[in-house]
């Protein structure tokens, strides 16, 4: 995987001890740790997992779960995958020491279906982590007990909204949940549960390896660490890379040697589509937000066909629950086909971005508080491009 | 409590189950600021109920009083401070101080444009709809002066009109994905017809399969379409064949009316749910055109009899003669949903069920035999039409045994919905008529009979018979008001002892008569099952309603319905008997005179099983 | 379908069950294994399945319509799924889509009379870096041009 100056984390061998280290520590130490480290969510929504983590272990109940989300589906992200096919280790060790700091046994792994060819890997790895006693009864001879069992996704890309995922593990449809309870309350089968991306486990491990104090010097304003980025699109050298929260538009552009870039649309179809005139913008929670996916488009590419290929995206993916979301993606691909045909006015534009605003206020989950996303950034950015000639 | 009571729906459908280590613990008190007013409720409270204890106005849709929480129409959205999104005032509880706003700029927009897009989806237009004036997405529409279709509007249909079952007919194009239906038929009535299906835009809300109705496990309960805030489900309407009947003068047109559409039709006509329309109904119905109008509580009288000589022939074949064979305790067979729900569900305890029809089937046989006979009237030319509660009584009509008069015995299920149609469209204010009394040969019931319509009531009714009949006296209850057979719990248990017997019936001096009642299907599978693991043996006699509340909660009923509005309808009833002179069925004048002169072989005698009981369908629930 | 179809299917899920669990959360699992074996999960698989995990058949529809994995219809052995999400878009999907149709004689969303190929389009699949992609099946395509996309297809039996 290619890596970006010497920030490197991921670097597997160097780890190796994080699960030896953080089976000395107490419970509630890991979970300061984690929360000193300033570590947030790494799937995209970015909420600080030493809170979630610090709700869990609070949580009174006969057992606990820690759930892996690897159900990575926003288009253009694919950091997870290669974080499970070549960083195994750091992911597993990830999920045991989040096990150990909220006090569960058992983990699941939820694992996309478009992944299944991992699946026999993860198994193996799975059992060699249980002979070498890092995973399943008494681990490391600490007298914590935790085993993980992988679970297959069937194709539905809202199932990596955490309740979704949670629904889809109890047996029902991925319909999001009604939030409160939240999980870290009342989960999987009504029990605490963790729900964590890929990347925010093997980080974790990471964290317990090198300290709270090294995590946090790198980064900027409140995002702390470094960020898994999948780089895609129109340059020469997509890909996977590391860099530290901060980095530009711009200098990533450079990093994948991206020429003519028009637009850079960050964290997939849900994200905000980046202008040439905004490429000094960073990756950060703070200003352009991202579970990785980074996605370029040069001059040639027509935004419009972008913008429809996300709303049919989300509105095949919508789980048709609540109102806005099912029929308001719908009604803003309408939208995008009467631009097409040259027969959407201003009024009807505004019309639409305000209902945008509505789904992004008013929807169930995540999905159609996001959907409107893409609509409304590339409308508003693109606007000249859009309509001059419609 | 809830949580026992929808115990299969996803927990994130229950509401906030506060932990022990939640800040101030149950019971305590918070007080949050809404729309500026300082308000203290329960932690734990929803915002909608916080609104609701304090007159604050939210408007909801897919929230309903008896079923589990969804959250997901989103019109009951609210503003609360510090939060980005907009809450679901139906789902979050309320657990510290907060700040709250219900009509902020954010929240008039969002419903709006929420209505706007359930409007843009909406096929057909109110005024060639049959819940115009009293459907849900309209008094939205007209609360937020919605007067265009700011989304469009689509013109073509994507569905197809279910019309296969006699009972519920299903018009997806104005299905608002409330999924109230499903809600009903998965966690409260646990039949399990109807769920969401599909993805997305594509999101339907379809059987097994997409499969008719009527070639699923549907009971007909019609609880979905009582709770369906649209026209999206609705009872399959006989009224322009009633019409057509009425109208031709060869036929002779005759109409039976149950208790519970009388205690509630006055709610169709403006009146608050519990005002009794009995005497006033008999007069619309003649100004209608309807050449008789009969009270169904006579065949609920002769239902006891036959019932009750039922159950003590069981008792004396078990105890007396000792035959094994026998199955107790017996079930009441005249709610037509639980005898199909038991049919499909539990096909191989058939025999429990009583071989007794219900009231409206007893009464259909004898229209056409006995008084075809002595009133020299064709039976051909009759039409028999029965004023129900029930939707499921339209499939029960249908069905093809009932027809032991050699005729179709009854020839439609009208419901109480239907019926205020009808009145309307006679140009009839129901309210201002005077009352009049019920027709003979039949004339006016007893009390017991009356009682059918509430949950409970089949067993005071049967009690207030078998026990005089075996003991010679009145049940020992003040007023005849057996109250351990009253209330809305789920299941109710309780017993009678059987002293001081008549020397016929000396076999049982000292025996409990062990009795139960359930309504709800949900209620009947708990007692089901309690059957199959052996745990009834004790129990002589079981009362099932399929509907919850019992007939004045059937699926023909007004709508909306609520805990409220049930029991307001079962006031009506049980207030009705109390003022009636003759209160138990084996004192009706007009039974005595039925025996005397048609059923001369007595209860359960020869023409007795042939007119008035009937056999059961071994149905299974694998669909085919 | 036969009784012994019906026979076995139901043995088959009897075990599942025991495996997974006889309670909704073992849904998924048993669902996946016979959408596996079988290419599909029968309206009789799915009633058993109800039965055995002590839910209605509905809400076992429910949630295989709801999966873009689980089909409720018979499909072919081998399902080819197209990338169709934008940076495998703009990497050239259309052309190898027709190319596909083309060999294949059928549109997408169709199967083959030998019902050899069951031909979809799925969303992004994780690939994006090496697009255009195919899923077929499990196995994972990449890097894809119209020709390599025919040649692949043909290896399959």
């Amino acid at each position: 995987m290619p890596i970006m100056n010497d920030t490197i984390q991921f670097n597997v061998g160097e780890h190796r001890l994080a699960l030896e280290k953080a089976l000395k520590m107490a419970p509630q130490d890991i979970v300061m740790e984690i929360r000193d480290a300033g570590l947030k969510g790494r799937g995209g929504a970015g909420f600080p997992t030493g809170t979630k983590w610090l709700l869990a272990l609070s949580a009174v109940a006969e057992k606990k779960f820690v759930v892996c989300n690897a159900d990575e589906g926003e288009p253009g992200t694919f950091k997870d995958r290669v974080l499970l096919d070549e960083y195994t280790n750091l992911v597993i060790d990830g999920m045991v020491i989040g096990g150990y700091a909220i006090q569960a046994n058992e983990g699941i792994l939820y694992l996309r279906g478009e992944y299944k060819y991992l699946l026999s890997k993860l198994e193996k790895f799975l059992k060699e982590k249980r002979e070498n006693n890092q995973l399943g009864n008494n681990i490391l001879g600490s007298g914590f007990d935790f085993d993980i069992k992988i679970r297959l996704g069937s194709g539905a890309y809202v199932c990596g909204e955490e309740t979704a995922l949670i629904e889809s593990l109890e047996g029902h449809r991925g319909e999001a949940r009604n939030r409160p309870p939240f999980p870290v309350n009342t989960g999987f089968m009504g029990y605490p549960t963790i729900v964590n991306n890929v990347e925010t486990f093997a980080s974790a491990a990471i964290i317990i390896s090198k300290g709270a104090d090294w995590f946090r010097k790198i980064g900027i304003s409140k995002s702390y660490g470094t960020k898994l980025v999948s780089i895609s699109g129109d340059c020469k050298k997509p890909g996977v890379y590391e860099v530290p929260f901060g980095i530009s538009i711009r200098d990533l552009l450079k990093m994948v040697e991206a020429e003519d870039a028009k637009a850079v649309q960050v964290g997939g179809a849900s994200g905000q589509c980046v202008p040439e005139s905004q490429f000094d913008r960073k990756i950060s929670f703070e200003d352009l937000s991202t579970g990785g996916s980074v996605m370029i488009f040069n001059k040639s590419r027509d935004m419009l066909h972008i913008l429809r290929n996300f709303m049919e995206f989300f509105v095949e993916e919508s789980c048709g629950q609540c109102s806005p979301c099912r029929i308001g993606n719908k009604k803003l691909l309408e939208g995008v086909e009467l631009i097409e045909h040259g027969k959407c006015s201003y009024t009807y534009l505004n019309e639409l971005l305000e209902l945008g605003k509505s789904m992004q206020l008013a929807s169930k989950c995540g999905l159609g508080q996001s959907s409107p996303n893409p609509f409304i950034s590339i409308l508003t950015n693109f606007e000249n491009e859009v309509f001059s000639t419609r | 409590m809830i949580k026992d009571k929808f115990s299969r729906s996803p927990v994130s459908q229950q509401p906030h189950i506060i932990k022990t280590d939640d800040k101030g613990g149950i019971g305590s008190i918070v007080e949050v600021e809404i729309n500026g007013r300082k308000i203290q409720v329960q932690m734990g409270t929803t915002i909608l109920e916080a609104c609701k204890q304090n007159n604050i106005h939210i408007p909801t849709l897919c929230y309903h009083e008896d079923l589990c929480l969804a959250g997901l129409c989103r019109i009951c959205v609210v503003e609360i401070e510090g939060m980005r999104t907009l809450q679901a005032s139906c789902t979050y509880p309320i657990t510290n101080r907060m700040k709250i706003l219900t009509s902020s700029e954010k929240v008039r927009k969002a419903r709006r444009h929420i209505l706007d897009l359930l409007l843009s989806e909406h096929y057909g237009e109110c005024y060639v709809c049959h819940r115009n004036g009293n459907c849900e997405l309209q008094a939205l529409a007209k609360e937020y002066g919605v007067d265009g279709f700011r989304f469009g509007h689509i013109t073509e249909r994507r569905h197809k009109v279910d019309r296969s079952s006699y009972s519920v007919i299903r018009d997806m194009d104005k299905c608002v994905l409330c999924k109230r239906c499903v809600r009903t038929c998965i966690d409260l009535q646990e039949v399990g017809v109807l769920e969401a299906t599909h993805r997305g835009y594509d999101t339907t809300i379809s059987t097994f399969y997409d499969k008719p109705l009527a070639d699923v496990i549907c009971i007909n309960c019609g609880q979905c379409i009582n709770r369906c805030p649209t026209a999206a489900l609705r009872a399959n309407d006989p009224s322009d064949e009633i019409w057509e009947a009425i109208d031709n003068p060869q036929k002779h047109v005759v109409i039976q009316t149950a208790p519970s559409p009388r205690a509630s039709i006055g709610e169709e006509f403006g009146l608050p749910a519990g005002t009794s329309m009995t005497k006033q109904l008999n007069t619309a119905l003649r100004w209608i055109g309807f050449d008789r109008v009969f009270d169904t509580n006579f065949t609920a009288d002769l239902t006891i009899m036959e019932e009750g000589t039922e159950l003590l022939n069981r008792l004396k074949s078990k105890l007396v003669d000792g035959d094994t064979n026998i199955k107790l305790p017996q079930f009441t067979s005249c709610s037509p949903g639980w005898v199909k729900y038991i049919e499909h569900f539990y096909p191989d305890y058939l025999d429990y069920l009583s071989s007794c029809k219900s009231p409206q089937q007893m009464f259909g046989a004898l229209i056409k035999t006995f008084y075809a006979q002595e009133h020299n009237i064709a039976p051909e030319d009759i039409v028999t039409v029965a004023l129900m509660p029930c939707s499921a009584k339209k499939f029960e009509c249908n069905r093809p045994e009932m027809n032991s008069s050699g005729f179709k015995d009854v020839d439609y299920g009208l419901t109480t919905r239907e019926m205020a149609q009808m009145i309307k469209e006679a140009g009839i204010n129901l309210p201002d008529l005077e009352g009049s009394t019920f027709d003979e040969p039949f004339g006016d019931a007893s009390g017991a009979g009356l009682i059918f319509g509430a949950t409970g009531g089949v067993m005071e009714a049967a009690l207030r018979t078998v026990y005089e009949i075996v003991t010679g006296r009145e049940v020992p209850f003040k007023n005849l008001e057996i109250t351990p057979c009253r209330g809305f719990e789920g299941v109710r248990q309780a017993s009678v002892r059987l002293e001081g017997t008549l020397p016929e019936w000396k076999f049982l001096e000292g025996i409990d008569l062990n009795f139960m009642i359930a309504h709800g299907t949900a209620n009947a599978k708990k007692v089901m099952e309690a059957l199959a693991r052996g745990e009834l043996e004790n129990i002589h006699f079981v009362e099932i309603m399929a509907c919850p509340g019992g007939c004045i909660g059937g699926g023909g009923q007004p709508i909306p319905t609520s805990p409220e509005i049930r029991k307001k309808r079962a006031e009506a009833i049980y207030s009705e008997d109390r003022n009636l002179e003759v209160r138990k069925s084996h004192k009706n004048p007009h039974i005595k005179y039925i025996y005397d002169k048609f059923l001369i072989d007595g209860p359960c005698g020869h023409i007795s099983h042939k007119l008035l009981h009937t056999h059961y369908v071994k149905r299974g629930k694998f669909i085919a | 379908m036969l009784v012994s179809e019906k026979h076995g299917l139901t043995l088959e899920i009897e075990k599942l069950a025991e495996q997974y669990g006889r309670t909704r959360d073992a849904l998924l699992p048993i669902l996946q294994e016979i959408q596996m074996r079988h290419g599909y999960v029968s309206e009789f698989a799915q009633q058993e399945i109800a039965n055995f995990l002590d839910i209605h058949p509905v809400e076992v529809y429910g949630v295989v319509t709801f999966y873009a994995f689980l089909s409720r219809k018979p499909e072919g052995r081998n399902i080819v799924r197209l990338c169709q999400t934008i940076a495998c878009d703009l990497a050239g999907k259309e052309a190898i889509a027709r190319a596909i149709e083309r060999e294949l004689n059928i549109k997408f969303g169709e199967t083959t009379s030998d019902t050899k190929f069951t031909l979809e389009y799925i969303n992004c699949m994780g690939m994006c870096d090496q697009g255009p992609a195919l899923l077929i099946n499990d196995d994972v395509y990449t890097h894809l041009t119209p020709h390599k996309a025919v040649e692949i297809i043909k290896s399959y039996k």
